[in-house]
């Protein structure tokens, strides 16, 4: 058996909140292999009764659910979320059936009807599952500022960039962000995989 | 018993139902409960209404765990929007407007009879018990989100038609006790909404109604309509309101215009050559809703698209593409649902047919302001309130109002409910908390008067039914908690089954207890036999007495209490069906 030097008290809570700030962090602790677990018991039980309880418990209690929360967020297979998506588009506005097809020899009027379909259903999902909201609020065309230390994640520069911030130029798109998100809750018992069912109508 | 923490409004709608609550022990707004339901197979959500369907798929239909819920890992049915989703699918399976089927005379609503065409290897149920699973839905979603003030537990106030009678709302009730609801009070729609436009102004609402004020009701859901009038009185100096008059019911709601449309336009496309399935139709009932909707809220478009996808994959090319002209709208909606009647109009009654097939009573005469016009019969409402979801549209406001005011050469005006889905739910949640003493209460009592048949005694003629009196029981409005003793004796036999013919009045309000009449001369609906069965000596004859109380519930409960011991037999309403 090898012996490990567990870590304290202090050294557990400012590793906890550096796995809360970090998910690569929180995901290579995850994955690592466990510790044997004989060893751990004698020397936290005196790490118990050194440290004073009324300051311990409470404190340990909340940074342990944080992480357990952290842990299984990660846990949840972004490819099912990806699918449950495209089911959901399917469904409501069958935009996987539309995509599929090969519409280069349909005429317009045919292909207009279907976009139909598919903008109705989409956009119903859209509403129910999505909270959406412009990144900024200006209209488009309207002269804007992009102040220092803007998030390049949020705003995008094109044209002349040079020099530093604030910029001062036209708002041509306004963005998109998600407000919220609303998925129904789905089991993992479900195939994520089956974007829609066959159908078979027995007469 | 624990004592309740919430006043829970329930809206056990023909096509959607919701809840609301309102806690006891504050003053704050009733709030509406978001009710968790499958949406699909195998994904649940939270939903402000949870559609009134129940599905119940064959074994093999879905995989393990698709109706999975927090509270059930794997139930055999669904309650909600993918039991909606499914009856176009498998029409056989899903049950929709059990509601209706509750106050439906002409059938056994204890007996198994839905889904109407279910496949043999199905277990059918009641319209009772129908009720029931929905009710049970509502009681699991609460409790999972309350598991410290579980649903049984609070005072719940589950609303009817005002146009429901006595025997409709005993098996309300009895599917609600059968959840466990025992903590109930029944409220009729048209009150609840009236309380949710007081909830709304607060302690304003006052200044929005004077004595004399005449209140009318106009409340067009899914698939029933339903009238009252409401009249503002004084009592010791303050405002109190009396519901004075309520209507017929009359099946037929929104459902029905959105599904004249679809045929409207499948007729349209069959005559370009293009057939319809019964799922397109369906499509077809879908988009014409919305079709519907985006014509009346903007009055200046003529024409709207409406697209039915084929069901196969092929979207391009499959699609079926037609419009919804304006005056196709105006044709089939307002012509034919709302149609510009004078005063005097009234509803064209149905021809006797010699079968009537085993189906829902539907109104004969879809012409809704002509049944208005007849519940009116000459009234002269003041103020007009509107509820259900039809009446979102203010096109359609308009036109009622409009025809009303027309009606009565003078001023009508219009009071604005905040939010007319929930309306119901969340009036409900109020008188709740009313009856606690917090917040004004709406007066009215029984919403129709009863009589009992009471066979004549004169000289039998061989092969005339002896002659039956309606002898009046309850009077109309009849006050909660009171009860009334018929003067006369009768002698009943015991061991066998005494009945009496029971019948029914909306309009008759000068009726006193002991009223005697010529029940075809009074124009009284009758509405089940009501019988009991005295234990005892067989063929001894006991002199009792007819009571009747209307519960704190808000049922009628009669009974018959023997004159020497004072014991009391409850009679029951006979709805077998012969």
């Amino acid at each position: 058996m090898t012996t490990v030097t567990l870590p304290g008290f202090f050294e557990r809570l400012s590793l906890a909140l550096r796995v809360l700030g970090d998910p690569t962090l929180a995901a290579r602790l995850r994955d690592a292999p466990a510790l044997p677990s004989s060893s751990s018991e004698a020397p936290r039980q005196i790490e118990e009764r050194v440290v004073e309880k009324i300051v311990e418990r409470p404190v340990e209690k909340v940074v342990e659910k944080t992480i357990e929360k952290i842990v299984e967020r990660t846990r949840i297979d972004p490819e099912a979320g990806a699918l449950h998506v495209l089911a959901l588009l399917q469904r409501e506005g069958r935009l996987v059936d539309f995509l599929q097809e090969d519409i280069a020899g349909a005429g317009d009027a045919d292909v207009g009807a279907a976009a139909r379909v598919v903008h109705a259903g989409c956009k119903k999902a859209l509403q129910q599952y999505f909270v959406l909201e412009p990144v900024r609020g200006e209209a488009e065309g309207a002269g804007v500022v992009v102040d220092r230390g803007f998030d390049p994640q949020q705003i995008r520069l094109s044209g002349n960039v040079s020099g530093a911030p604030p910029f001062k130029g036209t708002l041509a798109h306004a963005g998109w962000r998600a407000k919220d998100v609303k998925l129904p809750d789905r089991p993992p018992s479900v195939d994520a995989r089956v974007v829609a069912p066959a159908e078979v109508e027995i007469p | 018993m624990t004592s309740a923490r919430f006043s829970i409004g329930i809206d056990l709608g023909t096509t959607n139902t919701a809840l609301a609550c309102a806690p006891l022990d504050a003053n704050d707004a009733p709030a509406p409960f978001a009710l968790d339901q499958v949406v699909a197979a195998g994904e649940h959500q939270a939903r402000p209404l949870l559609p009134s369907f129940l599905y119940l798929p064959a074994d093999v239909e879905l995989p393990a765990g698709a109706l999975a819920l927090p509270w059930f890992a794997d139930p055999r049915y669904c309650v909600g929007l993918f039991a909606r989703e499914r009856a176009a699918s498998v029409p056989g399976r899903v049950v929709s407007s059990a509601k209706s089927w509750l106050c439906h005379a002409g059938v056994d609503r204890r007996s198994p009879l839905l889904p109407a065409g279910a496949p043999e290897d199905l277990q059918r149920l009641s319209p009772v018990e129908v009720s029931a699973r929905i009710l049970e839905h509502l009681v699991r979603a609460w409790d999972q989100a309350h598991p410290d003030a579980p649903l049984r537990e609070q005072d719940v106030v589950l609303t009817v038609p005002a146009s429901f009678d006595a025997v409709a709302r005993a098996l309300t009730e009895e599917s609600a006790k059968s959840v466990g609801l025992e903590r109930l009070t029944l409220l009729e729609e048209p009150q609840a909404a009236l309380y949710a436009w007081v909830a709304a102004q607060g302690d304003g609402w006052r200044k929005h109604a004077k004595v004399g004020d005449l209140i009318l009701v106009v409340d067009i859901g899914g698939g029933t309509t339903d009238f009252s009038l409401i009249e503002v009185k004084d009592e010791g100096g303050n405002l109190a309101l009396h519901r004075v008059a309520v209507g017929e019911h009359i099946l037929l709601g929104g459902d029905n215009m959105d599904l004249a449309l679809a045929h409207r336009l499948k007729a349209k496309l069959e005559a370009e050559g293009r057939e319809l399935d019964d799922w397109q139709l369906r499509a077809l009932m879908h988009s014409c809703r919305a079709a519907k909707e985006e014509l009346l809220e903007h009055d200046k478009k003529q024409k709207v698209p409406v697209a039915i996808p084929g069901r196969g994959s092929k979207l391009v090319g499959g699609t079926i593409r037609t419009e919804l002209l304006r005056e196709e709208l105006s044709e089939t909606l307002l012509e034919g649902f709302f149609p510009e009647v004078d005063a005097g109009a009234r509803p064209q009654q149905a021809k006797k047919a010699g079968l009537m097939t085993l189906g829902l009573p539907y109104a004969h005469d879809a012409g809704i302001t002509r049944h208005l016009a007849a519940f009116l019969d000459g009234r002269t409402p003041t103020k007009l309130l509107f509820n259900g979801g039809v009446t979102k549209s203010p096109l359609l406001r308009a036109r009622i109002a409009g025809i009303v005011k027309g009606w009565l050469g003078g001023a009508l005006e219009l009071m604005e409910s905040p939010e007319l889905d929930a309306a119901v739910a969340l009036g409900a949640a109020y008188y709740g908390r009313a009856r606690t003493g917090k917040g004004v209460r709406i007066k009215g009592g029984a919403s129709r008067a009863y009589y009992v048949g009471i066979e004549r005694s004169e000289l039998a003629v061989p092969g005339v039914a002896p002659r039956v009196d309606a002898v009046c029981i309850a009077p109309l409005g009849m006050e909660e908690g009171s009860e009334i003793e018929l003067p006369m004796e009768l002698g009943l036999v015991v061991g066998e089954p005494a009945t009496f013919r029971f019948f029914a009045s909306s309009t008759r309000r000068e009726d006193a207890p002991a009223s005697t009449m010529d029940p075809k001369k009074a124009e009284l609906s009758e509405v089940a036999p009501i019988e009991a069965t005295l234990q005892g000596p067989a063929g001894a004859l006991v002199p009792v007495k007819l009571h009747a109380r209307v519960t704190e519930v808000g049922t009628l409960e009669l009974s018959a209490v023997e004159s020497g011991t004072h014991k009391r037999h409850k009679l029951e309403f006979n709805i077998r069906v012969e």
